[in-house]
């Protein structure tokens, strides 16, 4: 009796071979499309390098610091496309950190209903659906008049600090700014949001019960733990911003001078990319693979830092 | 003895009798009861709780021991759709009235939790937070000693303050908390199961130090472990839940008296059934 009931279980207990087979098709499966994930993206910065090869040898590193973009001459540089993506990208994240981490304040505590957080955040996810081409002409055709007499009050006032020093020219750098404010918004807010709803209730009420206030909770204990998940998501927003291009191009006046003043018209690389690559022959073709490649690696960077500053501040 | 206590079954009424002690109440409920959305989860409790007694809550699971203590600094405030009815008493004042500031209840009214739940700072910051938003005029390094040492803690991290309390093993947690709690210096300690998650020894150094801060404060401890009540507390409270009418279960006070009287010779058959079960 008791020696077939040993038996019987051991029956039970061997899995089957197909089971085994199953199991072992499907880890190799999903490493064939992780790897095939990572070998896209080397795929890709690889046929950009080798494209742009020739401008490299042209230009060397020069071409970061030169600031002519000049089809004419065959002479190229992309400070000033290095400047306006790295400043419009700043100056949206800047905007939209505090809004996006307020919006993910109010959505994940109860301050308001739970039906009208529901709807907020829909609204809110629903930014994130709008194509960029529409952000750009509302750019066009709302925010650039509405920035009108602020710009030109900055000017006024604040002439005498270089970011200010032009006068307000309609499309440029400001506007490009604050369309990619709005535009990474809802992943800023939705990452936020995620974050702080995922974090342990027992955090929460711990705090409470050490006689802290609402706010003392949400910015000494919640936010700080949530932080990781925070930044996460802000640099992915930056790196949405640094490679926004309809939008941008639509706005910031696509001029490859370089300028300082955030009121003058500026250009991106992505924006740089889209407006000459249709017309761009030989050597000019290879330049703007090259500055593809040079938005490449500034994504990269970023990239890498979040990941740095992520695993130093990780806590849940 | 007020008239809404004389209107009571006399089995609350002995309780009152058989607890009346000579030191003040510093607590005292009104006939609480307190729902979770629809369902009253905790039934009518009238009992005091007295200075510098440690007392015991004693009970099967689910039967509202945790909900009670909640209720004794209001963090039942943070669970949607808890609801209290009744009063609880503080110091002459219905910490439920309207005027009263939840966060002025549990700057006094200090908790340690069922589950460790140190916050995801450094061991020094989990005990300074707490006192630098109460408001904290002293030395905070020798706070942080102290408080650490009354939790038995201090041999053990005192060279890793700055490590994260995460860090720090389930137990060595707990007693995290412990010294969090304490460093308060609060009038009353609530202790939802303490030791729950403490090895034997650690267990004595905190029955220690329940003992110790006997002297200053009042305690409420929530345990399932007979000899602990027994070994720490100067009064025991007996819950237990019973099957309501629509199938939901709900808990009430059976019993509430000196230890000794609750382990040695009971009133209630429920009573001598749950702890003579576990105990002698
Ligand atoms: N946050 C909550 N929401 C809804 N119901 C709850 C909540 N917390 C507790 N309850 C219910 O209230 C009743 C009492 O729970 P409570 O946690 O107070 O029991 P307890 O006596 O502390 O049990 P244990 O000894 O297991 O800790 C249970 O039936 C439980 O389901
Ligand atoms: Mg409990």
């Amino acid at each position: 009796m008791t020696a077939a009931l040993g038996d019987s279980q051991a029956d039970n207990a061997k899995r089957s071979s197909t089971e085994k087979n199953l199991d072992n098709s499907f880890i190799w499966l999903t490493r064939i499309f992780a790897i095939g994930v990572a070998g896209v993206l080397i795929w890709i910065a690889v046929q950009v390098g080798i494209q742009s090869r020739r401008a490299i040898q042209e230009f060397g590193w020069s071409f970061w610091t030169n600031s002519a973009w000049n089809p004419v001459e065959q002479q190229y540089g992309v400070l000033p496309m290095i400047y306006g993506t790295i400043v419009s990208s700043l100056i949206a994240l800047l905007i939209a950190f505090p809004i996006g981490v307020a919006c993910a304040i109010v959505l994940s505590e109860n301050f308001l209903p739970l039906s009208v957080r529901r709807t907020l955040i829909f609204m809110v996810e629903l930014l994130a659906a709008i194509p960029s081409v529409v952000y750009g002409l509302w750019g066009i055709y709302v925010l650039i008049p509405f920035l009108k007499p602020i710009g030109s009050w900055l000017h006024d006032n604040f002439g005498w600090i270089p970011l200010f020093a032009t006068p307000y020219a309609g499309p440029g750098m400001l506007p490009a700014g604050l369309i990619l404010s709005i535009m990474i918004l809802p992943i800023l807010t939705a990452i936020a949001r995620d974050s702080l709803a995922s974090l342990p209730s027992d955090l929460r009420t711990g705090s409470y019960a050490v006689g802290s206030t609402r706010w003392q909770t949400i910015f000494s204990v919640l936010i700080p733990a949530a932080f990781s998940g925070i930044v996460g998501g802000t640099m992915l927003a930056l790196g949405r911003a640094l490679g926004e291009t309809m939008a941008v191009t639509l706005v910031i006046g696509n001029s490859n001078e370089l300028q300082l003043s955030v009121l003058a018209p500026a250009n991106t690389i992505a924006s740089l990319l889209a407006n000459q690559f249709a017309e761009a022959k030989g050597l000019q073709e290879d330049s703007l693979m090259y500055a593809g490649l040079i938005l490449f690696a500034i994504t990269l960077v970023v990239n890498i830092l979040a990941e740095a500053i992520v695993q130093k501040v990780k806590k849940y | 003895m007020s008239a809404l206590e004389r209107n009571q079954e006399d089995r609350s009424d002995r309780q009152q009798q058989n607890t009346e002690q000579n030191s003040e109440a510093v607590l005292q409920t009104e006939d609480l009861t307190v729902y979770y959305g629809k369902f009253a989860a905790l039934r009518g409790v009238f009992m005091k709780i007295f200075k510098n007694k440690i007392t015991a809550f004693v009970g099967p699971s689910g039967c509202g021991k945790s909900t009670l203590l909640r209720c004794f600094n209001r963090l039942n405030d943070l669970i949607d759709g808890c609801r209290v009815e009744g009063k609880v008493i503080y110091r002459n004042k219905n910490l439920y009235s309207k005027k009263i500031d939840p966060v002025e209840v549990r700057r006094r009214i200090g908790m340690v939790f069922q589950k460790p739940n140190p916050f995801p700072k450094s061991i020094y910051e989990n005990i300074a937070y707490g006192a630098r938003i109460n408001g904290y005029k002293g030395d905070l390094d020798e706070l942080v000693e102290r408080s650490l040492q009354q939790a038995a803690l201090w041999d053990e991290v005192k060279d890793k303050l700055k490590d994260n309390g995460l860090s720090l093993s389930g137990g060595q947690q707990q007693r995290l908390c412990i010294a969090r709690a304490v460093a308060l210096k609060p009038d009353v300690v609530l202790m939802d199961e303490p030791c729950s998650s403490l090895d034997p020894v650690s267990t004595g150094k905190i029955e220690d130090l329940i003992h110790q801060l006997k002297q200053n404060y009042t305690i409420i401890i929530v345990t399932h472990n007979m000899q602990q009540a027994v070994r720490v507390s100067d009064l025991t409270a007996f819950f237990n839940a019973e099957e309501g009418e629509k199938g939901n279960r709900f808990g009430y006070l059976v019993e509430y008296d000196k230890t000794e009287k609750i382990f040695e010779n009971p009133q209630e058959e429920a009573t001598r059934e749950y702890v003579g079960g576990r105990f002698g």
